[in-house]
């Protein structure tokens, strides 16, 4: 049955790919074919990045109403680039190798992010509400850090920012590509080894401890993944808040179960689904008058309230 | 045989444990009580590596807690704890079959699936094995929760009260179960109870803490006596004897 649901969601994901690539072309293929080529691949990459960082993330914090851009991460990850165009210059940033700059910038998103968040991150099967409370106020830490060092900064190294960490999913930053790819494909070779592991972690600390699961080393390992993940996806097309709960609730819902082998491919295929689709519906059909991540975010926030509301999601 | 050695914890100021030393035999049924805060969860949660030693050791059959891997552990020793907040969507069969992980490491054999049905069969919960463990009641997971620890196959048992939201039928027919797993002599357990008669009518050992010490550590008999509850629960604890069974009159 299982097996059944992923590979209609295959089918219709590659359905998606095919209208993606293919609709309202006009001009030479071999233009079309890079062009909206690497703008599909970027999206199937943020896809898997969110799905699964959001999943391990409820995986290790034991609920599933928080994901990581819930807890902040992504705000973290903003505020690492903008300290690093404040600490170097804008022309020092600018002149230095892209891909540097986002290893880089991965690396002290991933330092900072277990300093900070390895000492909550287990604790919010105890204790729900001081999660979302921590979380909203990293978040908002975060955020106005960013804030207040983009204030005081150099207009011209403002802009030069503004250019670094303004993505979107209509306009997807290609330089960084190869080095995402791979660091998804690592991640995610590192995560399918864990898979059979993650299903007894989801059972909580004393559980895991018991059936033999080095709690403690499993847990550092998902944040550092769900860390990586997050960077990528944040510097290909910014933050996005309640998309990944959106996805992983559906792959829930859909595939009623708790095995990671088949919830971690069903909420990748749900993500790639949802934006390939919508991106192809509002760029070619709603000629980009409006943009998905709004109405993604309208109804991942819908969602998130009534999760929250219901309170049943534990 | 389980040893420990200069057990002594602390949270903060507050000393939960201190200075345990004891050997507990196996085979047989060891039941840890005490009033509240004496220790025992905590004593039982250093005994399972749940939380890392302060001073002191502890071992089963030579292999230290502290030092040996915990997924060997996992194969000598399983523990079921008071709470368990489970969220994930899983059957009652699938949660029983956690309990072989430490075997298959994620990959069951048919060796596996027959051990996961007779632990279903063992404690009554064939019949609703299918159900999802939001849609079961507080007693039914909680002996669910005991098959998973059963099925885990492990030499020494440790529950932390077992028989938490279990009525009177099924409670009895739990003890009933690990007395008869017991006789076998494959398997020890270390119980945590509250109720002092469940303790004297069907362990082998009883062992009592107070203020995070050693108090008693021998037999019903020598527990179950009015001066030795006396000093322990501090109120007065008629005992009485029917049938040859010491009885502890605590209600009343």
């Amino acid at each position: 049955m299982h097996a059944k649901k992923l590979i209609i969601l295959s089918v219709l994901l590659a359905l998606a790919c095919i209208a993606f690539m293919t609709l309202g072309a006009k001009g030479s293929w071999s233009f079309l074919l890079v062009f909206r080529g690497t703008k599909l691949l970027a999206l199937l990459l943020v896809s898997v990045s969110i799905s699964v960082a959001t999943l391990l993330f409820q995986t290790i914090s034991g609920n599933r109403i928080l994901t990581p851009s819930i807890m902040g991460f992504d705000a973290l990850y903003l505020l690492v680039q903008t300290l690093l165009v404040f600490m170097l210059g804008g022309f020092t940033y600018v002149a230095l190798d892209g891909q540097i700059k986002f290893l880089a910038e991965v690396g002290v998103m991933l330092l900072a992010a277990v300093l900070l968040f390895s000492t909550v991150m287990g604790k919010g099967r105890q204790d729900l509400h001081r999660m979302v409370l921590v979380g909203i106020i990293f978040g908002v830490l975060f955020r106005s850090l960013t804030g207040f060092l983009q204030r005081i900064i150099d207009p011209n190294d403002f802009a030069i920012l503004q250019g670094a960490s303004f993505a979107q999913f209509s306009s997807v930053d290609k330089d960084l590509l190869g080095l995402s790819i791979l660091l998804v494909s690592v991640c995610c070779l590192i995560i399918w080894r864990l898979r059979y592991s993650l299903d007894v972690i989801a059972l909580g600390r004393s559980n895991a401890i018991n059936l033999g699961v080095n709690y403690e080393r499993a847990s550092f390992a998902v944040l550092v993944l769900v860390a990586t993940l997050v960077s990528v996806s944040t510097a290909l097309v910014g933050p996005v808040a309640f998309f990944g709960l959106l996805v992983t609730s559906l792959a829930h819902f859909i595939m009623n179960t708790h095995r990671h082998s088949i919830l971690l491919p069903a909420s990748i295929l749900i993500a790639a689904l949802i934006l390939v689709s919508g991106q192809t519906v509002f760029e070619r059909i709603l000629k980009s008058q409006s943009t998905l991540s709004v109405t993604v975010e309208f109804f991942g926030g819908l969602l998130f309230l009534l999760l929250l509301f219901r309170g049943k999601m534990r | 045989m389980i040893e420990i050695n200069g057990v002594s914890h602390s949270y903060g100021k507050s000393k939960i444990l201190q200075n345990i030393s004891l050997s507990i035999k196996e085979s047989g049924i060891t039941a840890l009580i005490g009033p509240n805060g004496a220790g025992k969860s905590t004593l039982l949660s250093l005994m399972t590596r749940l939380q890392p030693l302060q001073t002191g050791s502890i071992s089963f059959d030579g292999q230290s807690v502290s030092q040996t891997p915990t997924r060997e552990l996992a194969k000598t020793l399983a523990i079921l704890r008071q709470d368990n907040a489970l969220s994930s969507r899983m059957s009652l069969r699938d949660l029983v079959g956690f309990g072989r992980y430490p075997h298959h490491k994620g990959r069951p054999t048919a060796k596996d699936h027959r051990a996961v049905d007779e632990a279903l069969d063992y404690f009554d919960l064939q019949t609703m094995s299918d159900r999802f463990i939001d849609e079961v009641s507080g007693g039914q997971k909680q002996r669910a929760l005991v098959a998973m620890a059963f099925c885990q196959e492990t030499k020494y048992l440790l529950l932390d009260e077992p028989l938490n939201n279990l009525d009177m039928y099924y409670a009895r027919s739990l003890m009933k179960r690990l007395r008869e797993i017991a006789d076998t002599g494959k398997r020890s357990f270390v119980i945590v109870l509250h109720d002092i008669n469940y303790a004297g009518a069907y362990a082998n050992e009883i062992i009592a803490l107070k203020d995070g010490t050693l108090a008693i550590h021998g037999t019903p008999q020598d527990v179950l006596e009015t001066k030795a509850l006396q000093t322990l629960y501090s109120m007065e604890i008629k005992v009485t004897q029917h049938q040859g069974q010491l009885v502890a009159l605590h209600h009343l």
